[in-house]
């Protein structure tokens, strides 16, 4: 099996540019990956700096360091940035990297529109965050966008829309050269259900990309057209109806949570198998399961509106759709638990991660089964109670595999070893920490604590300030995580690295059987043998 | 990893010292006082708890399996990798258990959706921000807003510890005022932007939209004071308007229905209130105008342009000297009536007297000097206009 390689690094193989010009102009899917992910960091870092303003003034009740309006900037540019600026970038920053090399393809089917894809991300995000900086400030009226009251934003709001136009340009671009890679690039006898589940559950991520953002465009483009050119889709003096928007945006959202959290599911059902040391359980299933999530999440989207006041036929059939969505889901876990069980498991920083993933996310699942009963959402819906179940479906779950993935493949990326105590160490300060954060968010949203609010009745102090502490501890080691990266990149820890670096990982992908690091082009020919491990 | 261990033994004892600080709080979902509210927490205790049977079983098994198939205790891998049969029953146990859990909760759905046989309706406006309760069939008819006490205590760097004012952000200055033991239907609706209207112990909230009506019933059981929030982000004091419920025994709510509204208004600082009367239905004084127009100021203006008038610069326009409030009077009542970008129209939500002494009380006031003032009956006239 290890003959697999050899022949790429032939007579042509030219390194990259010099200079700063290579990351400009640069084509090569290793170079995007690498642009992706150091932009997703950076936002995720800009982020983060938002969330801890929004706990800060939550630490205590009573208003201390920000204006109300602020704040709600500040919600709704975290939640912007965060989706857009970070987990989506850094999961197509993956792609980049990892496709090609899985799938024994030399680069990305379209590598032009791969450089496209990538500054017309960075246009899009540097224009929503000039907004902060304009008359009347950024955008305050939540992530979700809902008219009437983002039509009352001052300056920003057509400089948000268009933002909000080229994020999705950028996607879209990002989905179809993702599509076009799976579909015509893979190297001989890499059948479809030979694929590794990342490369999987990215196709079907893309294809949900593709049909959502648009709807996304179309829905904001109808606010702009609502505020400057007297159109009234969503306002009922004109004949129309603010309720629209919301089916618009559902439409688009709950598939875009999905886009957020299946490739997260790919990345973790590529570890496990590794650390385990045995086969993915369920590989098919797992396939199957992801395929059935993708439909259901274009089915549900009411499940955000059931106090909206939908006739009792809505009501019933978007409560049934959604708590369908539990049975794939169940059996994703249940299968990465299978893979587990009888395993010879070693606990290396990416299984860490994976595994406090795989336990954190279902504690999110409940939460969003329990959401699902529509009358128990009349009590839940727009609580902290939401917002502990999204963030658990968010940072330990997409944000952890994110970090799990940096730790798996950085070592095959640089070539350098990341040091392993000091992971370790982010590892235990993140999970304990993201738990302090978030649990008791369930309880301040039971005992009645409405969401996007910058202050609070006393009751409910206690568990705020422990929620605030737990966002520091979370948000400052972090940055053992960044200092990780940069370090391992510079030169690691000094180990030279071998081209599996994980015991046995060859038999799990082909991106194992390349050099660490790999030459800036790969696959040029085909590789001869396709592992089969994970299937 | 002895100086984790220490840090996070400081977080713990930090964590549970901090209990003793306020005693008051929660954990869990309250029960609340009508039948729907109980039937919801009973759906939620057994959600609750089937979740709870199924993570100990899930994680029961994740880490027996973490601890015992490890490569360090030299556990072989095996090498199974699929099992038709397993897959199929953790594909129907949990299609099993969903049906259990849908089927009550149908049930508790169609109870709350009955708004038939009610023997009373009350029309609650969401504005920003405040609500406006109007008993349709009864006299009734008001806005209910946050109390002067946590409006004054909410203001960045106030200096008022919020722990002194007694239900921090939770009280108003009108409660709506209602009888247990009947079956109240509710009408919603709003004045601007999307509100919901949420009392956790009536067990449901509903969105207030605009231009759009949406219903709701309750029957309350127990005489009580019900305390809630609006629960939809309605701009920037979306977390200052609260909502209370007086529940009282029949007859002494048909009491105050009787005394409405001389008790209604209860809560306006007395001067104000006898200004009220004094000019109601008549030419209000300079005077009088002034002191409503105050009491107006502070309830409806003061949260965007600041207590002394001054605004905040770059996002909301100063009172004091503003070329508006000092210019042309007809400028100043139109843009108040229809509102501008941020700034809401209050054509319909305050009355003529409230709208006129607010105007009289901005040029007057705050730094400004104009002289004139504006009578009810000149608002009333270009409001028709
Ligand atoms: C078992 C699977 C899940 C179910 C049944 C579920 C159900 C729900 C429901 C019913 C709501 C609406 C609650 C409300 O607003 O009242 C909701 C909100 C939300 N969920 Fe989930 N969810 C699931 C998984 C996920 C996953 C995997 C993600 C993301 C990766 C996610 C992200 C979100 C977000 C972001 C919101 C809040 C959006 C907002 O209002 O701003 N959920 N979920
Ligand atoms: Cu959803
Ligand atoms: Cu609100």
């Amino acid at each position: 099996m290890s003959a697999v390689v050899t022949e790429h690094d032939d007579h042509h193989d030219h390194g990259p540019e010099k200079g700063l010009l290579r990351w400009v102009f640069t084509t090569n899917h290793k170079d995007i990956g690498t642009l992706y992910l150091v932009f997703a960091l950076a936002m995720f870092f800009v982020g983060g700096t938002m969330a801890l303003i929004i706990r800060s003034e939550l630490f205590q009740p009573g208003m201390q360091f920000v204006e109300p309006q602020f704040f709600n900037s500040m919600t709704t540019m975290h939640a912007l940035v965060m989706v857009f600026g970070a987990v989506m970038p850094a999961f197509v920053g993956l792609a980049n990297w990892m496709i090609p090399m899985m799938i024994g393809a030399p680069d990305m089917a379209l590598p032009r529109m791969n450089n496209m894809s990538f500054w017309v991300l960075v246009a899009g995000v540097l224009l929503l965050a000039s907004t902060l900086f304009m008359e009347g400030g950024a955008p305050a009226s939540g992530w979700t966008l809902y008219p009437p009251l983002v039509l009352q934003t001052g300056n920003a709001l057509p400089f948000a829309i268009f933002s909000v136009h080229l994020l999705g340009i950028s996607s879209i671009m990002g989905a179809i050269n993702i599509i076009a890679t799976i579909f015509n690039m893979r190297a001989p006898g890499m059948t479809l259900m030979k694929m590794p589940l990342f490369v999987w559950t990215w196709l079907i991520t893309a294809f949900l990309l593709i049909a959502v953002m648009p709807v996304f465009a179309g829905g904001v483009t109808m606010l702009l057209t609502d505020k400057f050119f007297d159109t009234s889709f969503f306002d009922a003096a004109g004949g129309g109806d603010p309720v629209l928007y919301q089916h618009i945006f559902w439409f688009f959202g709950h598939p875009e949570v999905y886009i957020m959290i299946l490739p997260t599911f790919g990345v973790a059902s590529t570890i496990i198998p590794v650390f385990a040391r045995k086969p993915l359980f369920g590989y098919s299933s797992m396939v199957i399961a992801t395929i059935g999530i993708a439909f259901l999440s274009f089915i549900v989207w009411s499940h955000h509106m059931f106090t909206v006041g939908m006739p009792m036929a809505g009501e019933l059939y978007f409560m049934y759709a959604t708590m369908m969505i539990a049975i794939p889901t169940g059996v994703k876990i249940f299968n990465w638990t299978a893979t587990m069980w009888k395993g010879s498991m070693t606990f290396e920083t990416p299984m860490l991660f994976s595994i406090a993933f795989v336990v954190l996310f279902t504690l999110g699942g409940f939460t969003g089964l329990m959401m699902a009963l529509a009358p128990l959402d009349f009590q839940y819906h727009d609580t902290y109670f939401i917002v502990a179940h999204f963030h658990y479906t968010l940072v330990p779950a997409s944000i952890f595999i994110l970090q799990a993935a940096a730790y798996y493949w950085l070592p095959k990326w640089t070539g350098h070893m990341y040091n392993e105590k000091l992971a370790q160490l982010h590892f235990w300060l993140s999970a304990i920490s993201v738990n302090i954060l978030f649990f008791p968010q369930h309880f301040l949203g039971l005992a009645g604590m409405p969401r996007r609010i910058p202050d609070y009745a006393v009751q409910f102090a206690d568990w705020n300030m422990i929620s605030s502490i737990g966002a520091f501890i979370y948000g400052f080691s972090q940055l053992i995580f960044l200092y990780i990266v940069i370090q391992t990149i510079r030169q690691g820890t000094g180990e030279k690295v071998t081209d599996e670096v994980w015991e046995d990982a060859k038999k799990h992908g082909l991106e194992w059987h390349l050099p660490s690091p790999p030459p800036y082009h790969t696959f040029t020919t085909p590789p001869k043998v396709i592992p089969t491990e994970h299937i | 990893m002895k100086i984790t261990k220490q840090l996070f033994a400081g977080i713990a004892l930090m964590a549970f010292s901090l209990g003793t600080a306020y005693a008051d709080y929660t954990l869990n979902l309250m029960k609340g006082v009508t039948e729907q509210s109980n039937e919801i927490y009973d759906l939620h205790m057994l959600i609750l708890w089937i979740c709870v049977f199924i993570g100990i079983a899930v994680f029961g098994t994740m880490f027996y399996s973490i601890y015992h198939h490890r490569k360090s205790k030299g556990h072989e891998a095996a090498q199974f990798h699929e099992s038709t049969k397993v897959e199929i029953i953790w594909t129907i146990i949990p299609t099993v258990i969903l049906i259990s859990m849908a089927i009550p909760a149908t049930k508790t759905l169609l109870t709350l959706d009955d708004v038939e046989n009610s023997e009373m309706t009350i029309k609650v406006t969401g504005w920003q921000w405040k609500w406006q309760y109007e008993y349709l069939d009864e006299e009734p008819s008001f806005f209910s807003t946050l109390d002067a006490a946590s409006n004054e205590a909410r203001q960045v760097g106030s200096g008022i510890d919020p722990t002194t004012v007694p239900n921090y952000l939770l009280d108003v200055d009108k409660p709506l005022v209602v009888p247990i033991k009947t079956k109240i239907r509710f009408l919603f609706t709003a004045g601007d932007v999307l509100h919901s209207w949420w009392v956790p112990d009536l067990g449901w909230k509903k969105d207030t939209i605009p231009g759009f009506f949406t219903e709701a019933w309750t029957y309350i059981d127990k005489p009580g004071v019900y305390r809630g929030q609006c629960a939809e982000l309605c701009g920037k004091d979306h977390g200052f308007m609260p909502i209370v419920v007086v529940a009282l025994e029949k007859d002494e709510y048909d009491e105050w229905l009787d005394n409405y509204p001389d008790n209604g208004a209860a809560s306006y600082p007395d001067g104000t209130w006898a200004a009220q009367a004094a000019c109601a239905g008549s030419e209000c004084t300079k005077d009088e105008l002034m002191q409503i127009g105050e009491t107006v100021y502070t309830n409806n203006c003061a949260s965007c342009h600041m207590p002394g008038g001054e605004g905040i610069a770059g996002t909301f326009p100063a009172i004091s000297g503003s070329p508006i409030v000092t210019g042309d009077i007809a400028g100043q009542i139109g843009l108040m009536l229809k509102g501008k970008g941020m700034m809401p129209a209050f054509e319909q939500s305050i009355s003529d007297l409230e709208f006129a002494a607010v105007v009289t009380y901005t040029r007057n006031a705050l730094g400004n000097n104009v002289g004139d003032l504006v009578q009810p009956a000149e608002i009333a006239a270009m409001k028709s206009k």
